[in-house]
């Protein structure tokens, strides 16, 4: 896309707004509409886009696959960790209310925590799916 | 920490499988998969001791009590289940180092691991759980885990195998959820204690009934009861030996562990075969499936193939006693539905063992095995007496209690059907056994398979004999299950 000025320029533009509305979807979860699934579609987007405009070799600099799977496997240990935290502060399995000084602080902290675990693992395993069919055909492309 | 087994058996492999997955080389993924598969093998033991003490245990997530949070509820099917799940998984993963280094590879292994740990904690959820729209989670967690594995088999026949498997399985899942959606619907519930007590006064309106029949053909696709079986064969077939052994005991059991679940518990007996010909569609498929596959599999040059169409055979017997809809029938099913896991599970490891020296499994592969693997093939041998239902083995005790609900209810042309098909058995375990005893060897310097790999089978063959002979311990939490499940609604 070297000769695409103007979408090389829009595109870099929108990429930190993109990932800046993806943060607020994550954030804002417990609040209103959105969550750690649509907010980690989201962010993953900005990659994508960035991968459309300088190729997934550049992409892959950024966010090399051996993160992205740490990202993806941490994403989900973070949820399930919240679920142990509960467990063995004499809860069941993912009571938060046991996790803050009162139960609505608890709740809070817990959804919080369990959201950001979903964001960062679907993040990292949309991006892994598009960079498994994306570098396809690309010689040095593959990280592997 | 007793109190929290119900959830233990479900987190520890999801614990492990992203740790499993970051990990390198083939040891440690494997040794981690083991000690927890080991440690799920141990709740579930405990909590089947704690159901037999103090009945039904309940286990909400969260402290969100039902029918507004998610429900662990543990009686005595389904703790039968977890103990089967979880003990075949612990004699897998020791099993599976060897198997899988020569059949996946070392670089593979880690996401090999995880992807087996993920479908046991699948298996496992689908089993613990006491909320129908958690099983179908469950389901796809362990459905994808299970495209995965097969995948990733040597043969690249696999890849094709996988890509019906789910075609195949996602339609089942689909129809699953459409029906759970229509019951919730009617009922504004996805709580299974919760269903059945709603669904009784609603029970004549049309949306019940469809969702009825989406919820048994869905899941009927996903137990492989003919004519929906046609994505087990190659999906067995093609897989390694390893994830043949744990799919072919476990996977089609879990299913048939919800169908009995949503005609007794939700449903009830009353309005499943009442007011829905449940019997009149499931027998004559049984009857036919049972017949039929144990007919194909005689023919069948591929030994794996051959116990596939078995396993599709077996599925009849087990349909026919919930079929039935008497205690009997379902005690008898759910006793097969055991030991059918412990003998599937023997013969697909022994097959592995001959893969693993012979590269191959097909017929050829196993002439003159007497001699050059003797305790491989003395393994099959018993493995394939239990298949045919010879005494002293547990294919016995689970045919017998079978025919025995068959007498009850004075249907002796089903009698006559299970007799006959266990004469298949004999002809098709026969060839094998022939073919290994008077077949000439094709390189007679062929070793015995390695100890690693015989001794989890050994286990398997005397847990075949054991609960053979000893049936105190799964005939009566058998009978304890289908009286809870025959009383229909949920016992509080």
């Amino acid at each position: 896309m070297n000769d695409h000025m103007i979408l090389r320029v829009v595109g870099k533009f929108l990429i930190p707004y993109i990932m800046l509305f993806a943060l607020y979807v994550q954030f804002h979860g417990d609040f209103g509409p959105g969550g750690g699934f649509q907010a980690g579609v989201i962010f993953a987007s900005a990659f994508v886009i960035h991968t459309l405009l300088f190729g997934v070799r550049a992409t892959q600099k950024i966010a090399p696959e051996w993160i992205l799977r740490i990202v993806a496997s941490g994403g989900v240990l973070l949820y399930a960790g919240v679920g142990v935290a509960s467990l063995l502060l004499g809860a069941n399995y993912l009571d938060y209310n046991v996790l803050g000084a009162y139960p609505v602080a608890g709740q809070h902290l817990g959804i919080i925590l369990v959201e950001f675990g979903v964001g960062l693992t679907v993040t990292a395993v949309i991006m892994l799916m598009f960079f498994a069919f994306a570098a396809r055909g690309e010689p040095e492309g593959d990280a592997s | 920490m007793l109190m929290h087994l119900p959830v233990l058996v479900v987190l520890a492999p999801l614990l492990a499988a992203p740790i499993v997955a970051l990990m390198r080389g083939a040891t440690w993924p494997w040794l981690l998969s083991t000690l927890v598969s080991w440690f799920a093998l141990l709740c579930a033991v405990l909590l089947l001791i704690q159901v037999q003490a103090e009945g039904v245990i309940i286990y909400t997530m969260g402290g969100w009590e039902a029918p507004w949070g998610i429900e662990y509820r543990i009686d005595f099917a389904n703790a039968l289940l977890l103990v089967l799940i979880t003990g075949l998984a612990s004699v897998v993963m020791p099993y599976a180092r060897l198997s899988v280094e020569q059949e996946v590879g070392a670089e593979r292994s880690p996401m090999f691991y995880a992807a087996l740990l993920l479908l046991s904690l699948g298996l496992c959820g689908m089993t613990a759980t006491g909320d129908a729209f958690n099983v179908f989670v469950f389901l796809e967690i362990s459905s994808l885990a299970t495209y995965t594995l097969i995948a990733m088999g040597r043969d690249r026949r696999a890849l094709t195998a996988s890509f019906s498997y789910l075609v195949m399985g996602t339609i089942g899942g689909t129809f699953y959820l459409i029906g759970i959606g229509l019951l919730y619907v009617m009922t504004g519930t996805l709580n299974m204690a919760d269903l059945a007590e709603r669904l009784p006064a609603i029970s004549d309106s049309s949306t019940v009934r469809t969702g009825f029949a989406f919820i048994v053909t869905g899941i009927c696709l996903k137990l492989a009861l003919f004519p929906l079986h046609l994505w087990l064969p190659n999906a067995y077939t093609y897989s390694p030996s390893a994830v043949t052994a744990l799919l072919g005991a476990t996977a089609t059991k879990v299913a048939v562990y919800i169908l009995i679940r949503f005609v007794f518990t939700i449903f009830g007996p009353e309005y499943s075969f009442g007011a829905e010909p449940l019997a009149e569609v499931l027998i004559p498929l049984a009857v036919i499936g049972l017949l039929s596959a144990s007919t194909v599999s005689i023919g069948q040059p591929n030994i794996k193939r051959m116990l596939a169409y078995s396993s599709v055979a077996q599925i009849g017997y087990i349909v026919l006693g919930i079929a039935m809809g008497t205690a009997m029938g379902l005690t008898a099913a759910l006793l097969h539905v055991f030991n059918h896991g412990l003998m599937k599970g023997a013969l697909f490891m022994t097959l592995g063992a001959v893969m693993y020296r012979m590269g191959g499994t097909n017929l050829s592969d196993m002439q003159g095995l007497a001699k050059t693997m003797p305790l491989t093939f003395w393994a099959f041998v018993i493995g394939g007496l239990s298949l045919i239902g010879v005494p002293l083995t547990v294919g016995f005790v689970s045919k017998w209690h079978l025919i025995l609900a068959a007498i009850e209810l004075g249907w002796w042309p089903v009698v006559i059907v299970i007799l006959a098909g266990s004469m298949l058995a004999v002809v098709y375990v026969g060839r094998v056994v022939e073919a290994g005893f008077f077949g000439e060897a094709r390189d007679p310097t062929r070793r015995e398979a390695p100890a690693s790999l015989l001794i989890p089978v050994w286990i398997l063959i005397f847990a075949n004999i054991y609960f053979g002979i000893d049936t105190r311990l799964t005939v009566d939490i058998a009978e304890a299950a289908a009286a809870q499940l025959m009383a229909g609604g949920v016992v509080r």
